[in-house]
């Protein structure tokens, strides 16, 4: 699969950093700075190309012309149009565009059918969406969600004073009569996929597989709270606050957002009717008492300084128990910020990359990889994948014990004619059949990958 | 610095080389040449220490320019001091500074050599000798790449640090296929110039020897008088050859898509062209002399053009006996070289037309002090950075060439043999002038100077750079 990626900035890179691996996709990466283009071509295994994407001498030169698809992602939103509608025009490829202006957000479907275009993405509405879903279950870290919603990939953290800690985890189902599969742990560093004999320890970030009613299940039953947020406090009101509170106050959920710029707040306030606008420095921590940033359910840090928004987090955490979001625009510092603790913290460049990405893969399906949907759970160190099982597919009429699967690859879930099954050692995969697979290998692009 | 990704790359290259051994360990079989067990030591010893350092696999494998660098000089120095071992335990060349220089000199593709009689060595030896030109001529780690999934993007410091020329970039945007495609086309190729040689009545062995030595530029014949006694046929088949192998590969690769103006677009192989055309017709005319008729003096001249231009160093007549005019053009040629991104040496065309590019701007820019002018090439500007390196790398190139004149010099030979032999040497052409014509050999140096002359044939081979980043103390300090 050819693919050219017209922007090398912070999306672009990430989309980079995670197709390039990938053995049958050959990439070529276009920027207007040679510099940004030296260093990707030195980082990355792609091909680089400097010059304006918008221009038919680059995209003839980048071969527009065997490209099977064409993701602008350059920094701005008209380039972006104008480039895939270059390149419909030179070359017969699916376009993909970055849109990030919220003017444009009633435009985007006429757009879309009008420039042809396969897909719009827009990071700070897909951080904004993620954001939304994490406070509607604000004991998650992190929802990965599968097959259409039916399945859900967890992560929480252990707590110190939690019943998990100490616990081999061939017992928890057992001891809290519960129906989910512990998939995934990271302590420290380290990620594991763990067996049964594995021992979870406080501190521990466990990813469990579920459905979303046994999930919820799940964690009543080990006594974590489970209840949505009722009031939230979004702290910056940017593209991402305006998405996120629009989001909210369409769920019933109360907000309050803390502006600095008086005209931006003007603004939200004609936009947002239902929403509760201060205006004032979201950095000030008198305010932020005055406001009861104590007593919120939750505290959404989306200002455009990274460290404010860690230093924010922080306060808050040393205040309230409620659920704490904290956007990170720097993706290279993760490790030091994870060590943090600040809770559920938000990278809308990596979504956005995460969210294409996905879509790259689900499109190969019909080039020959099996692969429903995919995300990178444990910090990026293992993959979720979903697969269809068809017929003639090695793995059926095998039970799961007589299976020679690869070391670190377990069988999570299933999800057979609409009923979420977690697979035991006697069950056995029958066509028709999701199955979700969790894996540290990456690359997998059809379920046989899974045996040895 | 990743020392442990330098270590297991280094064993990887080590595990190629006693692969590459099985080769002529064929041969011993075929000709019953009494070299089983010198080779079988050989790559026992190659193997063994190549699985001691890759069987635990570093923690990480990304490596950085500086370690890019490191692997592709300390992988040169390695598979040459393994790569001499069957010279000395075969006891065929005794010393171990000979057969250093002797394999050096192979995989440089320089081709030249202390041997006074090739003749005399065993047939698989003399295959050895041959094939090191032809895994130097494209790359040691060029083949790694091909071979080994090493992971991400970094591998392209390796290829650009040991590919020829001012700016190294990819075929294609993944790094293995681009290094596959390089050797497909290498393969090809050699396997196109064997079936010719083959045609003109050659065994096996021979073409196979003569095609490495001309696929690689190297210059490693196996009769004593190089290629003087082959018949015209021959000759000219390896004169082509020789300046097809001289020419950027990308080339090919263009060819092979049917990108036609595209690869005729190239104003680096237009030059290298017209150099050759210009060399042979001069050079004609000059000797015409001595043979007395047109095709005869064109023949050898284009030959001996095409051998000095491309790095080769094969030779068809003896050349020290041509007038000085034509032993100055060929001496130039020496300067000049092949195309960057071909198997050949020297300076590289598009590094002089680069040079002559700033002069003309250097010029303009004098009279017009205000004017802006960008260095083009190929209908494409040159980044200042690529022309910077181009002129440090120059100036290196001098400084480098001087101090091993005068290290060499302690030996007390005339200026032209001292001459000529650090250029042959530096430019990876093999024979140069005077007591190391081209029917000589360089057994007259002492052990100091051939040290020194295998030192150049490296820097040669892999531009500077490696080389110098070696002894560099910024590189070993923390």
């Amino acid at each position: 699969m050819n693919i050219i990626i017209a922007g090398c900035g912070k999306v672009g890179q990430k989309i980079l950093e995670l197709l390039s691996q990938e053995n049958d996709i050959n990439i070529t990466a276009i920027d207007i700075k040679s510099r940004v283009i030296r260093d990707v071509v030195n980082e990355y295994d792609v091909m680089g190309i400097i010059g304006n994407a918008a221009t038919i001498d680059t995209l003839n030169e980048a071969g527009i012309k065997s490209c099977d698809m064409l993701i602008a992602v350059s920094e701005s939103d008209e380039l972006n149009l104008l480039i895939c509608l270059i390149a419909k025009k030179l070359g017969n490829c699916e376009t993909i565009a970055r849109i990030r202006k919220p003017e444009y957000a009633k435009e985007i479907d006429l757009l879309k059918d009008d420039l042809s275009l396969t897909m719009i993405i827009n990071p700070e509405f897909t951080a904004a969406r993620e954001i939304a879903r994490s406070l509607r279950f604000p004991s998650a870290i992190q929802i990965d969600t599968f097959s259409k919603g039916r399945i859900e990939i967890l992560k929480f953290k252990v707590e110190a004073k939690s019943a998990l800690h100490e616990m081999r985890i061939a017992n928890v189902n057992n001891t809290f009569g519960t129906d989910v599969l512990i998939c995934g742990v990271e302590r420290e560093e380290d990620a594991f996929i763990p067996n049964g004999d594995f021992i979870l320890k406080e501190g521990d970030l466990v990813s469990i597989v579920a459905s979303p009613h046994k999930g919820q299940e799940f964690f009543k039953k080990i006594g974590v709270k489970t209840n949505k947020v009722k009031d939230t406090i979004i702290i910056g009101g940017g593209d991402t606050g305006f998405y996120l509170a629009n989001l909210l106050v369409q769920s019933g959920i109360s907000v309050k957002i803390i502006e600095k710029n008086p005209e931006r707040c003007e603004k939200l306030c004609q936009l947002i009717p239902k929403a509760n606008i201060i205006n004032g420095d979201g950095t000030d921590n008198k305010l932020l008492l005055e406001e009861g940033i104590e007593y919120s359910d939750s505290v959404v840090s989306l200002m455009n300084i990274d460290e404010e928004n860690i230093l924010l987090t922080l306060f808050a955490k040393s205040i309230s128990n409620g659920k704490l979001v904290t956007k990170i625009n720097r993706i290279a510092f993760d490790k030091v910020i994870r060590n943090l603790d600040l809770g559920t913290i938000i990278y809308p460049k990596n979504i956005a990359a995460e969210y294409i990405v996905n879509y790259v893969r689900a499109k190969r399906n019909t080039i020959g990889s099996n692969v429903e949907t995919m995300h990178k759970i444990l910090n990026g160190k293992a993959e979720a994948l979903e697969f269809i099982i068809k017929e003639n597919s090695p793995v059926l009429n095998l039970t799961l014990e007589k299976m020679n699967l690869k070391k670190n690859v377990i069988v999570a879930c299933a999800n057979r004619n609409g009923k979420v099954i977690i697979p035991r050692g006697k069950d056995e995969i029958m066509i028709g059949d999701r199955v979700i697979i969790v894996t540290t290998h990456s690359g997998f692009n059809d379920i046989e990958d899974i045996l040895e | 610095m990743n020392c442990r990704a330098i270590f297991y790359t280094l064993g990887c290259v080590l595990n190629v080389e006693a692969i590459c051994m099985l080769l002529p360990l064929i041969c011993t079989f075929i000709y019953q040449d009494n070299m089983f067990l010198t080779f079988l030591a050989c790559i026992l010893i190659c193997a063994s220490i190549g699985i001691a350092l890759i069987i635990k696999k570093p923690k990480s494998k990304t490596i950085y320019a500086k370690e890019g660098l490191l692997i592709v000089a300390l992988s040169w120095i390695t598979i040459s001091i393994f790569g001499a071992l069957p010279f000395v335990f075969s006891g065929f060349i005794p010393n171990f500074i000979d057969a250093f220089f002797e394999t050096v000199s192979g995989f440089t593709t320089t081709g030249a050599s202390i041997l006074a009689d090739v003749e005399a060595l065993p047939k698989s030896l003399i295959f050895w000798r041959s094939f090191t030109h032809w895994i130097g001529g494209m790359g040691v780690l060029v083949f790694l790449v091909a071979l080994l999934p090493l992971s991400g993007g970094s591998n392209m410091y390796l290829i650009r640090a040991e590919s020829p020329g001012p700016s190294v970039s990819k075929l294609v945007p993944k790094v293995r296929s681009t290094a596959m495609i390089l050797y497909g086309v290498y393969i090809l190729l050699s396997v196109i110039e064997v079936i010719l040689l083959l045609f003109g009545k050659l065994s096996l062995f021979e073409a196979l020897t003569l095609t490495f030595g001309t696929a690689g530029t190297g210059g490693f014949g196996i009769l004593n008088s190089s290629i003087a006694d082959y018949s015209p046929y021959i000759q000219t088949v390896i004169g082509i050859f020789m300046m097809i192998f001289g020419i950027d590969f990308s080339v090919y690769y263009l060819l092979l898509l049917r990108k036609f103006s595209d690869a005729f677009r190239s104003e680096e192989v237009k030059a290298y062209l017209g150099i050759v055309a210009t060399s042979t017709l001069l050079i004609t005319i000059n000797i015409f002399s001595i043979f007395g008729s047109i095709k005869e003096s064109l023949r050898h001249a284009f030959f001996q053009v095409a051998s000095v231009i491309t790095t080769t160093g094969y030779a068809t007549f003896d050349f020290e006996i041509w007038p000085s005019f034509s032993k100055t053009i060929l001496v130039m040629l020496m300067f000049v070289g092949a195309c960057a991104g071909s198997t050949g040496g020297g300076i590289k065309v598009s590094r002089i037309l680069i040079y002559l590019k700033c002069i003309v701007k250097e010029i303009k820019v004098s009279l017009h002090p205000n004017t802006i002018y960008k260095i083009k090439m190929n209908n494409r500007t040159i980044e200042h950075e690529v022309i910077r390196s181009t002129n440090v790398f120059m100036t290196a190139y001098l400084m480098l060439f001087a101090i091993s004149l005068l290290i060499i010099s302690l030996d007390n030979f005339d200026f032209t043999t001292n001459f000529t032999a650090t250029l042959a040497t530096m430019n990876n052409i093999g024979p140069g002038l005077n007591k190391v014509g081209p029917t000589q050999n360089f057994s007259i140096y002492s052990n100091l100077s051939k040290v020194m002359l295998s030192i150049n044939m490296l820097v040669g081979r892999l531009e500077i750079f490696p080389m110098l980043v070696l002894i560099s103390p910024h590189t070993w300090k923390k």
